[in-house]
């Protein structure tokens, strides 16, 4: 621009067609400068609106959750009379196992309301306590047998309606006919309140135990043992075998139709909805090898089956982006071609590989349709401890409570979508650390 | 890449291994309806925490599903009983036969009503069931008998007591039982109260069931999946749809929503315990007797299950919305279970 200024600003006989033309091009570049000024604007616009719609969904999920993360518990003072509990003295397991447990608290809890004695009322008095008080009170005197005949002060869960009214998901001012919470209930709340009993404390079940019928008795530790047994199946299975596959197809296989059929295969195969990989699960896995139903392996199997594609097409990029330069002076320093790809190509391609496995993994992390085929969505109490065992897996049990009528449910359906999330951000986090480690520049 | 291949083959080796480990089987498995599955986990819950069993496995299938996979076969490879919400067909029982599944004991555990229901924030209404069918078939009667496409828009149209508002009723898709037990006790009870198609019924069967069955797919009736809770959700949010669900929601929802009633018949607890409430039906589970011997707990899960504190007026199974059987019906299951009775009689 600068050299043809003077020429263009020479001779007067040429200047008003030059000024003309200047005026165009001044014209047009301010129309192109606000065009791209628009395209500008329509991108920021884009990522603000995804943003936005995110953070939204942050939000509200993770709001909707936070009472989930609390319980209501009670301070009861009980006295563990040896009559009711091991009458003969033998401290035999099975005695104390099996013993009225039930009868001992509802003893202390009607100790506390003397007033209320009619049959209807102390059963609405007793709802107020979860079922499972029982069980832990159980649980105390079989690990401490020594404590029978002493006076104890246990904190115990209370049930979900009264942990709702606690957290103001029961509002009092509804009529009374439309709550699950009676007016006397709320009465006698109040006054267990009053005495500083009702403590609302960090719901640590919702951490440790399995999944439950009883809002307060459920928790998200099974699924999640569910879920990284058939993510380790998954990887154990699909991470070799792909990176096998990719680096045989990329740097040994002949070009011929065979190979370029197996190509065309692989890519479709990454496209396949993925109930279909369950229907393969069904007939292959648990149909024809006679494999357990609801089992994380069989689970992580199907999954490694959907992820494979993925994780080849990654690993096969990532193998192609090595410079040849690499391969020539490892060549030239008269390696062999398994010492020029495990040596050299490999290492360097690892961080893409990882790339593409995570992603694959994400996406299995999430998946519950081929797990449906495979009897994994199922109620499932008892937290697995193996691959072998019957289990569930985090994005079916959110499945299982966003289905259970219980309103208490409703926020922990939330509090497990958070579960969900921390464990996607643990396995990225993860691959980015691995990611970083393998990382060079040439 | 040796010890990757390695690595392959170790695991082929161990998927080998543990085809064998899956013979033998220590835990109940359940599948089935997912209108029982809520009874089902209560119960197995409270006995894999009472007894020195484990805690039964239990798959929500739906009725059919359920029954389809109980029939497969005996082995530890198929299931040992399934819940049903309606009672077993006579081709499910000849499959089950076919495959060696002779003896099978039902237990009917309760009952379960299904509530049209609608927000709070609107008028609740009373409908018969004839109104009903004229409203959400596909297919109705007009003058001089002859069949027309279901014309009406409102709620008035079909009738001038109800209220002027569109026909929107958000239900369960036809893969539901909920949805089958509507369209039998609901649609058909109305559908059978108009002369020309009562005497359809013995002429010709099959295109009664058509026409009394059918559900219009004009709009009027949205299927909304088979989540009720989501059904719940949108009935708050357009005062003017009702929904069609099962009385537990309804009943841990009350502050939110309320049942039509049905020729007269508020959808409450009593009302569906003793009958009064039509649109009500029965509940089953099925138990593989074949399997009594080699799988442990069987026994004991029926005891649990048909005890008076599980399934009795008082039980914890009431709290979770299922309407309990009278005494007599439920002294008869308990003892058919109990003795395992071979008591399918269609």
């Amino acid at each position: 621009m600068t050299d043809a200024a003077p020429i263009m600003n020479g001779p007067a006989n040429g200047s008003l067609a030059t000024r003309n033309s200047n005026d165009a091009v001044s014209r047009g570049l301010k129309r192109r400068y606000a065009a791209e000024r628009r395209f500008k604007a329509y991108g920021i616009l884009a990522i603000a609106f995804a943003m936005g719609m995110l953070g939204l969904l942050f939000t509200t999920i993770v709001s909707k959750a936070i009472p989930a993360f609390t319980q209501t518990m009670i301070n009861l003072e009980i006295t563990l009379y040896p009559q009711d509990i091991d009458p003969a003295g033998t401290r035999e397991r099975q005695t104390l196992s099996s013993a009225n447990y039930r009868k001992v608290i509802r003893q202390a809890f009607y100790d506390l309301f003397p007033d209320v004695t009619s049959r209807r009322d102390r059963r609405e008095l007793f709802d107020m306590i979860s079922p499972g008080a029982v069980y832990e009170i159980r649980d105390m005197v079989m690990a401490n047998p020594n404590l029978i005949g002493e006076r104890v002060v246990v904190q115990m869960p209370m049930s979900d309606d009264i942990d709702q009214l606690n957290k103001g998901q029961i509002r009092k001012d509804s009529p009374e006919t439309e709550r699950r919470v009676k007016d006397k209930q709320i009465a006698w709340f109040e006054r267990l309140e009053n005495r500083g009993l009702v403590e609302t404390v960090f719901n640590t079940t919702f951490f440790t135990a399995g999944d439950s019928r009883e809002p307060e008795l459920a928790g998200i530790f099974g699924a999640a043992m569910g879920s990284l047994f058939t993510m380790l199946v998954t990887l154990l299975v699909s991470f070799p075998l792909a990176v096998a596959s990719a680096i045989y197809l990329e740097e040994f296989a002949p070009v011929n139709k065979w190979t370029q059929t197996i190509e065309v295969n692989i890519n479709n195969l990454a496209a396949v909805p993925s109930i279909v990989f369950g229907l393969l699960g069904l007939a292959v896995f648990i149909n024809f090898f006679g494999m357990p139903r609801s089992a994380p392996v069989v689970g992580g199997l199907v999954l490694a089956l959907m992820t494979l594609p993925t994780i080849i097409i990654a690993a096969r990029s990532a193998l192609k982006s090595v410079p040849p330069s690499i391969r020539e002076a490892a060549y030239g320093l008269g390696a062999s071609p398994l010492q020029v790809i495990t040596h050299h190509v490999l290492p360097l391609a690892m961080p893409g590989i990882l790339t593409g496995t995570i992603i694959g993994m994400a996406q299995a992390l999430g998946e519950t349709a081929p797990l449906l085929m495979i009897g994994m969505v199922a109620f499932i109490v008892d937290v697995p401890h193996g691959a072998l065992d019957p289990a569930t897996v985090l994005p079916v049990q959110i499945y299982l409570w966003a289905d259970s009528p219980e309103r208490a449910f409703v926020e922990r359906t939330s509090a497990a979508i958070c579960v969900l999330l921390a464990f996607l951000v643990i396995m990225n986090v993860g691959a980015v650390f691995l990611r970083k480690r393998f990382e060079r520049k040439w | 890449m040796f010890r990757k291949s390695l690595a392959v083959v170790a695991v082929a080796g161990m998927a080998v291994a543990m085809a064998n480990a899956a013979e033998a089987r220590d835990q109940i498995r359940i599948v089935g309806s997912s209108t029982v599955f809520p009874f089902s986990t209560a119960v197995a819950e409270q006995f894999g925490k009472t007894t020195k069993f484990k805690t039964p496995v239990v798959e929500s299938t739906g009725s059919g599903g359920g029954l389809k996979l109980f029939c497969a076969g005996i082995g530890a490879q198929h299931p040992d009983m399934t819940n049903a919400s309606r009672r077993i067909k006579k081709s499910e029982v000849e499959r089950c036969a076919k495959n060696g599944v002779t003896d099978v004991v039902e237990v009917k555990v309760g009952y379960d009503g299904i509530v049209l229901a609608n927000s709070k924030a609107s008028k609740q209404m009373s409908i018969t069931r004839q109104q009903l069918f004229l409203a959400l078939a596909k297919d109705i009667p007009a003058e001089g008998g002859k069949l027309i496409p279901n014309p009406h828009k409102t709620w008035k149209d079909v009738d001038a007591s109800l209220p002027d508002i569109k026909i929107e009723v958000l239900g369960p898709p036809p893969t539901s039982g909920t949805r089958d037990a509507f369209a039998e006790l609901g649609l058909e009870g109305g559908c059978k109260k108009f002369k020309e198609i009562a005497a359809l019924k013995k002429s010709d069967k099959k295109k009664y069931k058509a026409v009394c069955h059918s559900v219009r797919e004009d709009g009027a009736y949205v299927e909304a999946g088979e989540n009720d809770v989501l059904i719940v959700r949108k009935l708050e949010a357009n005062p003017n749809a009702f929904g069609v669900f099962g009385y537990s929601f309804l009943d841990q929802n009350a502050d939110k929503i309320q049942g039509s009633l049905v020729d007269g018949q508020a959808p409450t607890f009593e009302a569906i315990s003793d009958g009064s409430y039509p649109v009500s039906r029965p509940l089953y589970f099925y138990v593989k007797k074949a399997h009594v011997g080699s799988i442990p707990g069987m026994k004991e899960y029926v005891a649990e299950f048909t005890a008076d504190k599980a399934f009795g007026p008082d039980g914890y199974l009431t709290d979770k919305g299922l309407i309990p059987m009278g005494d007599a019906e439920r002294k008869k299951f308990r003892e058919d279970g109990a003795a395992l009775r071979n008591n399918i009689d269609l």
